[in-house]
C-alpha cells in the first residue's frame, strides 16, 4: 500500500501532506524535514528512488519526482511496484495540471481542499483506485459543482439524480 | 452572544485570507501570526453559525496539516461539522476527521451513526466522503458497527462507490477480522467483474492480504490464474504477480503453471513496470525454471544498459535478489555492475557495491579488494566508507572464511586505516585483535602492521583512527616477542603526541608499554630463557647457536665491545638523571656499534637480536619510561594513573636492584635471589600466556556457584561504575612492587579485576583454572583446519599501475572475476581458531501478527466452504448440501486453532441471526460459483486450443494432481484444474 503522499517545495515547505497510517503531527513534520534533507542533497538526473528504510522502517520505499519548484514524494511498501508508483506521480501531476490548467505551486498553495479531493479520488486508504485522469477530473468537477451549489444556496443540493444513474 | 457570532461571520478571515496572510509574513513573524489566527479559530469554531464553524475548521485543517499545529482539541467540532447537511461543510468536517482522528480520539464513537447515515446516502459523493474517512480512522468499534453497511456497498451497482468500498474493506478486516466471514465472498465475486477498476481494487486488497499470510489464499489460485492470463491491465497484472510470487513458493505445481504466462507477459509487454514485476517474480520465486530465469536475466541486462537511472537501479536490485541462489546471473553482468560503481547516483553505486561483494570468493578477494580500494580513494567520504565497510564485513564473514592469505589481509587492514575518510575504526580494531587471537601464523605480520601505524605521529592527530591505534598498541604489546625492534616500539608507544589520545586508549598504550618493558627486561636478564620461551621469533634461530651462547658469554661480549665504560660509570653514579643526555648519546653510539658488530657477525642473526638488550639500552629504556610516564602520575584518569603507578613501581625496584644484580652476575655468583628479577620473570610468564578467542556463550556455561545471587538488583552500582568504559579488555592488576616481591606475588594472585570483562591472569591461576574447567578452554589439538587452498599468485603488473581510469578498473576486475583454477599453492591457509557457537546464525522466527492470523483463519474458513462447493463437479457427491458440507469441514479442519473453531460456531449463529441479506448473498454465491467452474473450464479449453501446453503432458499432470489430492490434506483442494 501507499503509506504517504507528500508535496513540498524546494525550500522544504510542505504543500500537501497525507499519511495513510496515522502519524502524530510532530512526527509528520520530522519525517518531512528528514525527507527534504535527503532530497535537496541529490543532484539532478539521478534515479527517482531513495532507500527509505531508515526513515520509515523496514520495507518502505520512496519515489520522488521534481516538477519546477515542487517535489512530489510517494512512500510505499513492497506491495506496490516502483515503476508503477513513478507513473502514478506522473498521473497525479497530469491531473493537477488538468484541474488547474497549467498547474503551478501557487495553485496548490491556494487550493488546499481541492488538492485533497483530487488525491482522494486517486488513492483511498493507501490503495490506488483510479489512474485515468479523465475519470478523476470528471469526479472532481462534479464535487466542485456540489461545493458551489451548497455554498451558494446554503441548502442541500436538491437533485443528485444525475449521479444515481451512474 | 449573537453579537460576536455575527461579527465573526461577517468579518471572518477565509482560508484564502489566512494563506495570503501567511505568505506576507516573514518566517520570523510567522509564528505570531499563526498563534493570532489560532485564537481567532478557537473563537470562531464555537460559533453557532455552521458556515463560520466550518470555515474555522477549514483553516485549522490547513494549519494542522502544513504547519504542524495540534488540532486534537477540535475533534468534537469536526464531528459537528460532519453532521452538517451542507455538502461543502460535510467535506471539510470529514477532511478534519481523516487528518486528525486516531484510535485514541475519544469522541470517535460519536461518529458511528453519522458514518452509517452517510454510507447509506443516495449521494455517491457523500458515501465516498464517508468511505474515505472510514478508511483513514477505522477503529475496532467502527469496523464492527459498520461492517453491514460496507457489505451492502460491496454489492453496489455504482462502480464509483464499489471500488472505494472494496479498498475500505481492507482496513475493516485489519481491525475486525470477523468481518471476513461477512464480506469475503462478495470480495471474491468482484474478481469476476468486467470493470477493470473493480478488479484492480480487489486485487489490491488480496495483494495486501496475501503478502502478509499467503497460505490462506492458495484456494483462490484459479481466479488469480485467470486474471494473470486474461487481464490486459498492468496495474491488475502487477498485483496478481505479487500474489503469485508468494503463492508459487508454497505450491510447486502452481509455480509450474504460472511460469509460462509470466514469461509471456515479460516478452510481450512494453510497460517497464510490468516487465520489471515479471522479472522480480521469476527471480525471487521461480528461479528454478531455467529458461524463465534466462529470459529474466536478459531483461535485467536490458535494464542495466538503459540510460534511465531508475531502470539501472532496479535492475541491480533485481540481480541482488537472485545473487544468493544463482550467482552466475550476477557474473554474467559483472561488467555492467562494475561500471555502475562509478555511476553518479549513490543508490546505483550502493547496489552495485552489494553485488560486487556478492561475487567475492577466496579466489578473487585480493583483486576485488584492490579494485574497491582504488574506487574508495576517489569516492566521496560517504561512499568510500560504504566500500570499506562492506570489504570489512565480507572478509570477516564466517570467521574469515574467504581469507587464505592473512598476511595480505592484515596489511590491507593497515592500508584501509590510512585512507583519509575511513570511519570504520571500530570494526578494524575488532578485526585486528580478533585475527591476532585466532590466527597464530599471522601475528608477526600483525605486529609489523601495528608498528607502522604506531610509529607515525601524524596518525595520532586523527581521532577517527584512535581505535585502530588502540588495537595496534594492544597487538604490539601482546605479541612483543615478535617485534623486530622493541625499543622503537617503546618510543612509539610513549611519543609525546599520545597526549592526543582519549584516556581509555592511552591506558592501553601504557599497558602495552608495560608489556614491552617486561619483555625487554626479561630478555636482558634471562637471555637464554628468553630465546627458548619465544620459539616463534621472526628471526631464524639456530638452536645450536642459541645453546652455545651462555649468559656469561653474552654479557661479556656485549660489555667488552662497547658498554663497559658506560656501565661502570652508571653503576658508580647510580642512574643520575643529569646524565641522561649524555647516556643517550652513548647509547646511540653503542647501538651503532652493535649494528656494525652484528653485520660483521653475519652468521648469527640471533646474536643481533640479543645484542639489542645491552645494559645501556636497558638503562636508556628505563629512563625513557620514567621520563615520559612519571608526569602521568598526576593524571585524573584512573586507568592511566594506575598503570603508570605499576610501571613506576617496577622501574624503581629495578633501579635499586640492578646494580647489585650486575655485580653478582659479573662475579658469576649462582643462586642469588633478587626480587626484581622474580617479578620480571613472573610478569613475563603471565604475559606470555596466550589469549584465545572466547565463545560468546562461554559465560553461560559456567555453573553458578552456590550462594551467588545473580538476580540481585545492582542498579545502584551503575552510577558508580557506569562511566568506566574500556574498549579492550586489556587490564592487568598486580601488586605494587614497593610492598616487596613475595607479598606482591600473593597480592597479585588475589586481586581480581573488577572493571574488565576478561582479565589477564597469572599463569598458575590460569593453569589451575584450565585444569578444573578444561571444558571451557579451547582444546589446542582440536583446532579446526580449514581447507588449505591458497591464494592466486599476485600479478606484479596489476599491483604496479593502478591508475584512476574506470575502464582499466573494469578490465582489471573482469580479469579478477574470471573463476580461476586454483593456482599453485604459495602457502597454505593458516589455522584459524573457530568456535562453533560464535558463528551460529540465529534465525528469528517470525510469527504472523495476531490480527493477521485471525484474518487468515477466517479467510481459510470462508474459502474452504467456497472451494468445496466450486470443486463439486469433481467430487462424486454432487448433491450434497453446501451448508452441510461446510459445517462438516469446519469440524474436520485440523489446522484451525481452538480459538478459531470457537469463533466459527459463534459467527455462524450470529450472522444467520443478524441480517437477512446474507441469504440472497449465499444463493447468488452458489450460482456464481457454479459459473466459476464453467468459466474455468472455458479457460481450460481455450488454453488447450491455443496450444500453450502439450496435451499429453497435461493429461499426465492432471492424473498426478488427482493422486496428489488424495494424498494431500483436505485443507487445500485441487485448484489446479
Amino acid at each position: 500500500m501507499i503509506r504517504a503522499v507528500i508535496v513540498m517545495n524546494d525550500q522544504g515547505k510542505p504543500r500537501l501532506v497525507k499519511f495513510y497510517d496515522y502519524q502524530p503531527v510532530e512526527k509528520q513534520q520530522e519525517l518531512i524535514r528528514t525527507i527534504y534533507g535527503v532530497l535537496c542533497s541529490r543532484a539532478e538526473n539521478l534515479s527517482n528512488f531513495i532507500q527509505a528504510d531508515s526513515i520509515f522502517g523496514p520495507d518502505a520505499r520512496l519515489v520522488y519526482k521534481t516538477y519546477a519548484t515542487l517535489y512530489f514524494v510517494f512512500i510505499f511498501d513492497s506491495s506496490e511496484n516502483e515503476l508503477a508508483m513513478l507513473d502514478l506521480v506522473q498521473v497525479f501531476v497530469e491531473i493537477l495540471d488538468k484541474c488547474f490548467s497549467n498547474v503551478c505551486e501557487l495553485d496548490i498553495v491556494f487550493n488546499f481542499n481541492k488538492v485533497h479531493t483530487i488525491l482522494d479520488e486517486i488513492i483511498l486508504g493507501g490503495q490506488v483506485l483510479e489512474t485515468s485522469s479523465s475519470e478523476v477530473v470528471k469526479a472532481v468537477e462534479e464535487i466542485s459543482k456540489l461545493d458551489r451549489a451548497s455554498n451558494g444556496s446554503m441548502l442541500v443540493p436538491k437533485s443528485i439524480s444525475g449521479w444515481t444513474s451512474r | 452572544m449573537a453579537g460576536p457570532s455575527l461579527m465573526d461571520s461577517l468579518f471572518q478571515r477565509s482560508l484564502d485570507d489566512l494563506i495570503k496572510g501567511l505568505r506576507l509574513h516573514q518566517p520570523t513573524s510567522e509564528s505570531t501570526f499563526i498563534s493570532k489566527s489560532l485564537d481567532e479559530i478557537r473563537r470562531e469554531i464555537k460559533s453557532t453559525d455552521p458556515q463560520t464553524k466550518s470555515t474555522a475548521l477549514q483553516k485549522l485543517n490547513y494549519l494542522h496539516s502544513l504547519h504542524g499545529l495540534d488540532m486534537s482539541w477540535a475533534a468534537f467540532h469536526a464531528i459537528e461539522v460532519i453532521s452538517s447537511q451542507n455538502f461543502q461543510q460535510k467535506k471539510v468536517g470529514y477532511l478534519a476527521a481523516s487528518l486528525s482522528f486516531h484510535s485514541s480520539t475519544d469522541v470517535i464513537l460519536l461518529l458511528t451513526n453519522q458514518l452509517r447515515k452517510d454510507l447509506s446516502s443516495n449521494n455517491v459523493f457523500e458515501v465516498s466522503l464517508a468511505l474515505e474517512c472510514l478508511s483513514m480512522i477505522c477503529t475496532v468499534d467502527l469496523a464492527r458497527d459498520l461492517t453491514p453497511e460496507i457489505f451492502t456497498l460491496l454489492g453496489s451497482t455504482k462502480s464509483f462507490i464499489k471500488k472505494k468500498a472494496i479498498a475500505t474493506v481492507l482496513r475493516i478486516f485489519e481491525k475486525y477480522p470477523d468481518a471476513v466471514r461477512v464480506c469475503f465472498k462478495r470480495l471474491i465475486e468482484n474478481l469476476e467483474s468486467n470493470d477493470v477498476g473493480i478488479v484492480s481494487a480487489v486485487m489490491g486488497v488480496f495483494c495486501e492480504l496475501a503478502l502478509k499470510e499467503p497460505k490462506s489464499y492458495l484456494p483462490l489460485a484459479p481466479e488469480f490464474y485467470r486474471i494473470l492470463v486474461d487481464s490486459r491491465n498492468n496495474w491488475v497484472l502487477i498485483k496478481v504477480l505479487k500474489v503469485f510470487s508468494k503463492l508459487a513458493i508454497l505450491e510447486p505445481r502452481l509455480a509450474k503453471r504460472v511460469v509460462e504466462p509470466i514469461c509471456e507477459h515479460m516478452r510481450r509487454s512494453g510497460a517497464k513496470s510490468l516487465v520489471f514485476e515479471c522479472v522480480r517474480t521469476i527471480l525471487s520465486s521461480l528461479s528454478e525454471y531455467e529458461s524463465a530465469l534466462k529470459l529474466a536475466v536478459e531483461k535485467v541486462r536490458e535494464f542495466l544498459v538503459d540510460d534511465d537511472p531508475n531502470l539501472k537501479y532496479l535492475g541491480l536490485q533485481a540481480l541482488s535478489v537472485v545473487s544468493l541462489k544463482h550467482l552466475w546471473a550476477v557474473l554474467e553482468n559483472k561488467d555492467l555492475v562494475i561500471k555502475s560503481l562509478s555511476d553518479d547516483d549513490p543508490n546505483i553505486k550502493l547496489e552495485a557495491l552489494q553485488l560486487v561483494m556478492a561475487m567475492v570468493s577466496e579466489d578473487n578477494v585480493h583483486e576485488i579488494c584492490k579494485v574497491l580500494i582504488s574506487y574508495a580513494l576517489k569516492s566521496e567520504p560517504a561512499f568510500c566508507n560504504e566500500i570499506l565497510g562492506s570489504i570489512l564485513s565480507t572478509c570477516c564473514r564466517n570467521v574469515y572464511e574467504i581469507i587464505i592469505d592473512f598476511d595480505w589481509y592484515v596489511s590491507l587492514l593497515g592500508e584501509i586505516s590510512r585512507i583519509p575518510h575511513c570511519q570504520n575504526g571500530e570494526e578494524i580494531e575488532k578485526q585486528l585483535i580478533d585475527i591476532g587471537m585466532r590466527v597464530k601464523d599471522v601475528r608477526s605480520e600483525l605486529v609489523r602492521v601495528g608498528r607502522e601505524l604506531l610509529i607515525d605521529p601524524a596518525l595520532l592527530g586523527n581521532p577517527v583512527i584512535h581505535r585502530i591505534l588502540s588495537a595496534a598498541a594492544w597487538v604490539s604489546g601482546e605479541y612483543v616477542e615478535l617485534s623486530k625492534n622493541p625499543f622503537e616500539l617503546m618510543e612509539a608507544l610513549l611519543q609525546p603526541r599520545t597526549i592526543l589520545l582519549p584516556p581509555s586508549i592511552r591506558a592501553i598504550y601504557v599497558q602495552s608499554a608495560f608489556k614491552v618493558l617486561i619483555f625487554c627486561l626479561y630478555s636482558y636478564l634471562f637471555p637464554d630463557e628468553a630465546v627458548a620461551s619465544s620459539p616463534s621469533l621472526p628471526v631464524d634461530l639456530d638452536p645450536g647457536v642459541t645453546s652455545s651462547i651462555s649468559p656469561k658469554e653474552f654479557s661479556e661480549s656485549s660489555d667488552v665491545v662497547v658498554t663497559e665504560p658506560l656501565a661502570d660509570r652508571e653503576m658508580d653514579e647510580g642512574f643520575n638523571p643529569r646524565d641522561i643526555s649524555q647516556s643517550l648519546e652513548d647509547v646511540s653510539v653503542g647501538n651503532g656499534g652493535d649494528t656494525v658488530i652484528a653485520h660483521e657477525q653475519t652468521s648469527c642473526s640471533a646474536t643481533l637480536k640479543k645484542d639489542y638488550f645491552t645494559q645501556e639500552s636497558i638503562v636508556k629504556l628505563l629512563d625513557l619510561v620514567e621520563r615520559t610516564l612519571c608526569p602521568l602520575m598526576g593524571t585524573h584518569e584512573v586507568e592511566i594513573q594506575e598503570r603508570v603507578g605499576n610501571i613506576r613501581g617496577l622501574t624503581e625496584l629495578i633501579k635499586q636492584e640492578l646494580p647489585e644484580f650486575l655485580v653478582h652476575k659479573e662475579r658469576n655468583v649462582e643462586g642469588v635471589k633478587v626480587k626484581a628479577l622474580e617479578i620480571v620473570k613472573l610478569m613475563h610468564d603471565a604475559f606470555l600466556e596466550e589469549l584465545g578467542p572466547v565463545s560468546t556463550s562461554a559465560q553461560e556455561r559456567v555453573p553458578i556457584p552456590e550462594g551467588l545471587m545473580l538476580m540481585e538488583n545492582l542498579g545502584d552500582l551503575e552510577g558508580i561504575c557506569g562511566d568506566i568504559q574500556l574498549p579492550i579488555p586489556s587490564q592487568f592488576c598486580f601488586g605494587m612492587p614497593h610492598s616487596g616481591g613475595r607479598e606482591s606475588t600473593s597480592l597479585f594472585n588475589q586481586q581480581t579485576d573488577e572493571e574488565s570483562e576478561t582479565s589477564y591472569e597469572c599463569t598458575s591461576l590460569l593453569a589451575e583454572h584450565r585444569k578444573r574447567h578444561g571444558l571451557y578452554y579451547l582444546p589446542s589439538e582440536k583446532l579446526e583446519t580449514i581447507s588449505n587452498a591458497c591464494p592466486p599468485a599476485k600479478d606484479p603488473q596489476q599491483s604496479d599501475d593502478l591508475n584512476d581510469d574506470g575502464q582499466d578498473l573494469v578490465k582489471l576486475t573482469e580479469q579478477s572475476l574470471v573463476p580461476k583454477k586454483k593456482p599453485n599453492r604459495a602457502k597454505p591457509r593458516p589455522v584459524v581458531v573457530k568456535l562453533d557457537e560464535v558463528d551460529g546464525i540465529t534465525i528469528a522466527v517470525s510469527k504472523p501478527e495476531s490480527k493477521d492470523y485471525l484474518i487468515s483463519g477466517a479467510v481459510r474458513e470462508v474459502l474452504l466452504g467456497n472451494e468445496v462447493s466450486s470443486a463439486q463437479h469433481k467430487l462424486p457427491d454432487k448433491s450434497s448440501n453446501k451448508r452441510r458440507e461446510k459445517d462438516k469441514l469446519d469440524i474436520d479442519q485440523p489446522s484451525d486453532t481452538k480459538e478459531n473453531l470457537a469463533n466459527v460456531g459463534k459467527s455462524e449463529t450470529s450472522t444467520s441471526k443478524k441480517s437477512k441479506h446474507h441469504i440472497p448473498g449465499k444463493e447468488r454465491k452458489h450460482k456464481s460459483s457454479r459459473k466459476n467452474a464453467d468459466e474455468r473450464e472455458d479457460v481450460q479449453k481455450d488454453k488447450t486450443k491455443s496450444g500453450h501446453h502439450n496435451p499429453r503432458h497435461k493429461a499426465r499432470q492432471r492424473a498426478d494432481d488427482n493422486v496428489d489430492v488424495i494424498a494431500q490434506t483436505p485443507v487445500i483442494p485441487d485448484f489446479l484444474l
